[in-house]
Order: structure tokens, then sequence, then C-alpha cells
């Protein structure tokens, strides 16, 4: 996802209201803040570190109909076309019967299109090395990134600034 | 979430049922009446035209029925009309007290603030369970094919041997007792629940809170069963012979949808009207989602009963959804269409988006589709099993549902002004205030 050699600023929090606050006071102060990793999500997180709305659920969608689409290619063309077949005395194009399959192949779709869209979207995979500020953020800590080659002001002041919204530990960090 | 920046505003809002809105409820009920009483006449003078129609079009249906044989009476039709609509508002009414009573058992917050809307719903339960009782005791074999006279007695001509056999559920004392019990505890109950609560209004504390906890649980013993008998008491034992196993759960889909869909309509229009400002977005997101879900927990259910019976294409189940296909001369295929696209290609398509749930205007109209569509649901039961042929969609159905309707907004007004439009002093208000699904 990143750059070789990046410079991050990283602050290390203690409270999920605190960090939300420092989001706040250091966005306001003008630097841009680059992810806040947290064990678990905190409400209103994203709308504070300012992310676009997801798309997620348009891709969702996306998944959803291609598996939609499948299943009636796949429903009429082997049952009713390609081979017609009578089962329980049905037309072998009979729409009812396909219902179910239809219903599947859309959440199967989704389901894995989901999954690798997370997984991509996320920057996971079997041999890629996740990006991994502080391990703790997996625990009790709530861990903040600042990209410094994005912001402008020095890395001393952004220092102070993060060391004075809270932060119990604030280090330099080469990704 | 202390850093969120909420406005939260006044607490203290008092529902106004002014003139103007008594004028026009009278003014629906009175065209209501009037349209009826037209109908009514229509259906008297042209009582004898259904009768040529009847060899041709009905006979595939008919063996299941001796409707035939039973001479048909245009006051049939009026009958069915109350039945319907009874059955349709007694469900929508008593959803919101089942509403309350899962909240309550799941301790849910963000509900709190909105809560005096389906607390005033079941207060209209009494108008349909007298209309029911009085017509299911007076006119009951105009409805049932199971109170025909002698459809129980082996030496009667109109003897029916399945029929008797479920002579130990269906019988008329056990049936009246059955109804009864249903209106008696669900409207007892949730005078339980309403007293509680508005009573909690004046001295707080968590006390009313903990016994609403307790009585709305006993109210979902008691709705767990009665949910599924009422629905075959009301609806399934009308085609007597016929049976499914997913009733009860189909019927109840359809209360609850369409009762879930009443209060996000009511909730939508009094915040237009300046009332409930402590409802936010979120919440109407919520409410949104709880109608788009049930929508399709409706359309998981229809399609469960419909497939199986498709599927296994067994006569004596087969003939149900054969006499609203194709019986009758097709007259049930448009509601039976309507019905399955008002309920779920509707909702499930304008719903489905974030912005949708959030946004009044979509909000309405998916609600609006969900309750006509329900109304037809309950049509497509019902009718085909006690006027076939006869059945059809005239002054008299628009009178009766435009009777009700304004009936039924006539109560919930009223309830709404009993007490503070907001519990006041509910133990969740301050955190459904904050409610924030972001």
């Amino acid at each position: 996802m990143t750059d070789a050699n990046k410079k991050f600023l990283v602050g290390v929090y203690d409270d999920d209201d605190v960090a939300l606050a420092a989001v706040n006071k250091i966005k306001s102060a003008g630097v841009k803040i680059y992810e806040v990793y947290s064990p678990f999500a905190i409400h209103g997180m994203d709308i504070a570190i300012g992310h676009p709305r997801t798309r997620i659920g348009i891709a969702a969608f996306c998944f959803g109909l291609t598996g939609f689409l499948c299943a009636i290619t796949l429903t009429t063309w082997t049952m009713g076309i390609d081979w017609p077949m009578v089962i329980g005395g049905k037309d072998p194009l009979s729409f009812p019967n396909y219902i179910p399959i239809m219903f599947e192949l859309t959440v199967l779709f989704t389901a894995f299109g989901m999954t690798i869209t997370f997984f991509l979207s996320n920057g996971l995979g079997p041999t890629v090395e996740p990006l991994l500020f502080d391990p703790r953020c997996t625990d009790n800590k709530f861990v903040m990134a600042i990209d410094l080659s994005k912001n402008k002001m020095s890395e001393a002041e952004i220092a102070s600034l993060v060391k004075a919204s809270g932060a119990e530990e604030v280090s330099v960090k080469q990704v | 979430m202390g850093a969120h920046h909420h406005e939260v505003v006044s607490v203290e809002e008092q529902f106004e049922f002014t003139a103007e809105s008594k004028r026009n409820l009278l003014i629906g009920m009175g065209i209501g009446a009037a349209l009826v009483l037209i109908g009514a006449y229509m259906l008297s003078q042209g009582g004898g035209h259904g009768h040529e129609a009847h060899g041709a079009a009905g006979h595939a249906a008919e063996h299941a029925h001796d409707h035939a044989e039973h001479a048909y009476h245009w006051s049939q039709r009026i009958i069915s009309n109350l039945w319907v609509n009874s059955v349709y508002f007694a469900g929508i009414s008593v959803i919101g007290l089942f509403f309350l009573a899962y909240n309550n058992l799941a301790q849910a917050g963000w509900s709190a603030v909105f809560r005096r809307i389906p607390e005033a719903m079941p207060a209209f339960l009494p108008v349909p369970a007298i209309i029911i009782l009085v017509l299911a005791v007076g006119f009951g074999d105009k409805l049932f094919h199971w109170m025909h006279e002698g459809i129980m007695d082996p030496n009667s001509p109109h003897y029916d041997a399945i029929i008797a056999g479920k002579k130990g559920f269906l019988n008329k004392p056990f049936y009246f007792i059955r109804l009864v019990l249903y209106f008696g505890l669900w409207y007892g109950l949730w005078k339980v629940l309403r007293n509680l609560s508005l009573q909690e209004d004046e001295i707080g504390g968590t006390e009313n809170y903990e016994k609403a906890i307790k009585f709305g649980t006993a109210f979902l013993l008691v709705f767990g069963v009665t949910s599924s008998t009422s629905a075959w008491d009301f609806v399934m034992a009308i085609d007597t012979h016929w049976f499914s196993t997913m009733f009860g759960w189909y019927t109840l889909a359809s209360w609850h949808v369409a009762g879930l869909a009443t209060m996000t309509l009511t909730i939508v229009m009094l915040k237009e009207r300046g009332y409930l400002k402590a409802v936010n977005e979120s919440h109407l997101h919520d409410l949104g989602k709880f109608c788009f879900a049930f929508s399709i927990f409706w359309t998981y259910v229809w399609f469960a009963q419909f497939l199986l019976i498709y599927y296994a294409n067994l006569p004596e189940e087969a003939i149900y959804y054969r006499e609203r296909f194709s019986g009758y001369g097709g007259i049930f295929k448009a509601p039976f269409f309507i019905n399955l696209f008002l309920n779920f290609v509707t909702p499930f398509l304008v719903l489905m988006t974030r912005d949708s749930k959030r946004t009044p205007l979509i909000l309405k109209i998916a609600c609006w589709s969900i309750l006509v569509g329900h109304y037809f649901d309950f049509y497509t039961n019902i009718m085909p099993g006690t006027v076939g042929e006869h059945a059809g969609f005239g002054p008299v159905e628009f009178g009766f549902i435009l009777l009700f309707a304004c009936a039924f907004i006539w109560s919930v007004s009223t309830q709404l002004t009993k007490g503070n439009l907001i519990p006041r002093n509910h133990p969740m208000l301050e955190e459904s205030l904050h409610h924030d699904v972001a």
C-alpha cells in the first residue's frame, strides 16, 4: 500500500475518547492524519479522520448482481436450453425452481467478492507483510499514524501537537 | 461518545390533535361510508349477474369448496371486506405492542425516543375485536367452510369427513373462546405496559421499566402462541381443507412489516409537522433497515411456503395457489402479483441504499408501498375462500379501507395526546437521544 521508506509519526493513546478528541484537535491544526488503528471500531472516528465515504455498498451490489446474472445464465442455459430437463412435471424453464439458485449465487458472489475486496483494500494477503505501526493496536492501545511526507509542518511541530493531544508515546517509524 | 457533536433538543413535546385533523378524518370516514353504501347498493342490484359466470370459471377450484352448493348473497362481500380490514388493522395494532415488548426484552436503547408511537397503536384493538367477534358469532357460516350447517354431522348431506376430522380445534365454542382470549390478552397486556409507561413520565426511576420488561416478556410468550393460532383462526381456517405449517409465521411476518411501516410513516409524518425533533437521521435509518429487512423476511416466508407446495404439487395443497393464480376466471392474479411487487420489489430496491433510508420522502414511498401491499396480502389470502368469483375491487373495498384507516389514525392520534410525545423519564432515553449509526 505504501511506498518504501516513508516516514510516519506514530502516536499511541490509552483511551478511545482521548484518541477521538485528539483527531479533532490535530486535524483542526491543519495536519492530515493517515489512519488511526484501534482494537475496536470507534464511533464517529472515520468521519473525524475525514475518510471519504466508503463505496463498499456499491461493490457489494455489483458482486451480487454478477452472481444473480450468472445464476440466471446457468439455470436457463443448462436446464432449459442446452439439455432441457423435465423434473417433477415442471417446465424446463420454470422460474420458481431457479429462485433458490439465484439467491444462493447472489449471496455466494457477494460474500466471496467482499472477502477479496477486504483483503485487497487492506493490503492483506498470504505473502504480504501487513502495515502495523504498533502491535498493541490489536490489544489495548489506540495508534495514530501521520504521514510526514503529506504534511507541510515539521516533524517536531507535529510531534508536539500529538503529545499535547494526550498521546502516551510519540515516535517516528520508517515503513 | 462524549466527543460527538450533538444538538440534543428538548424532550418536552405535547401532541395536539387539531380540530382540522379531526375534521379531515371525519370527512374521510364520511367518504368511506358513502362509498360503502353506494357499493352495497350496486352489489344488491347486480346480485344476479355473478351466477352466469359461475359454472365456467370456477369449477376447477370449486371441488375443494362447496360454495356452489351454498347460495351466494351480496352481503358476503361486505362481511369479507370487514373481515379483511379487521384482520389487517388488528395485526398492525398488536405489532405496536410486539415492537415494545421485544425492545424491552433486548433492553434496546435506540428506540426509546419514539416509543410513544408503537405504544399508541394497540389502542385500536377493540374495534377489530368487536367486528371480528360479531362476524364470527353472527355470520361465521358466510366466512368459514367449517361453520356450514351439518358439515361435521355424518348424517347430513353436507357432511365433509376431512373437516369433521378438524373438529377438535375448529368447533364454535373453542373458536369463540380463542377469539376472546387473543384480544383480551393482547389488549390487557398493552394496557399494563401503557400505564406503566405513562406513570414513568411522572415518577421516573427504573422500577416501571423493570416491570415493563417482565410484562412485555409475558406478552412475547403469549404472542409466540397466539400469533400463529390467530393466523390460523383469522385466515387459514377460511380455506378449511387446506393447511400450511408456515402460515403462522407468514401472517406474523406480514403483520410485523406492516406495523413497522405504520410506525415509520407515523414518525416521518410527525417530524414533518414539527414534532419528534429529537428523532434524528440515525433513528430513521434504523427504522428503514427494519422495514427493508422484514420485507425480505416476509418474502422469504412467502416463497418458502410457495416453493414447497409448487414443487411437491400435491393437489390438496396446490389448490390454494391454483385458485389464486388462475381460479375464478383469473381475478386474483392481479392482487397476487401486486402483493409480491409492492411487498418485495419496491421496498427491496427503494430502501437498499444508505441515503434512501435517511430520506423522509423515500421512506414514505416505501412505507406506503408496504402498507398497500400487505392489504393485498390479506385480500389475496381471504377473498378467494369467502367470496371466490364474486370478489372484486370497487367502492366497497375502497370505502372500507378509508373507514378503517381514518378510524385507526383517529385512535392513534387520540392516544398520542395522552402523554408527552417523548417518554421523558425512560431510562434509555439518554442513549436514544445520542443514537448515531454514522
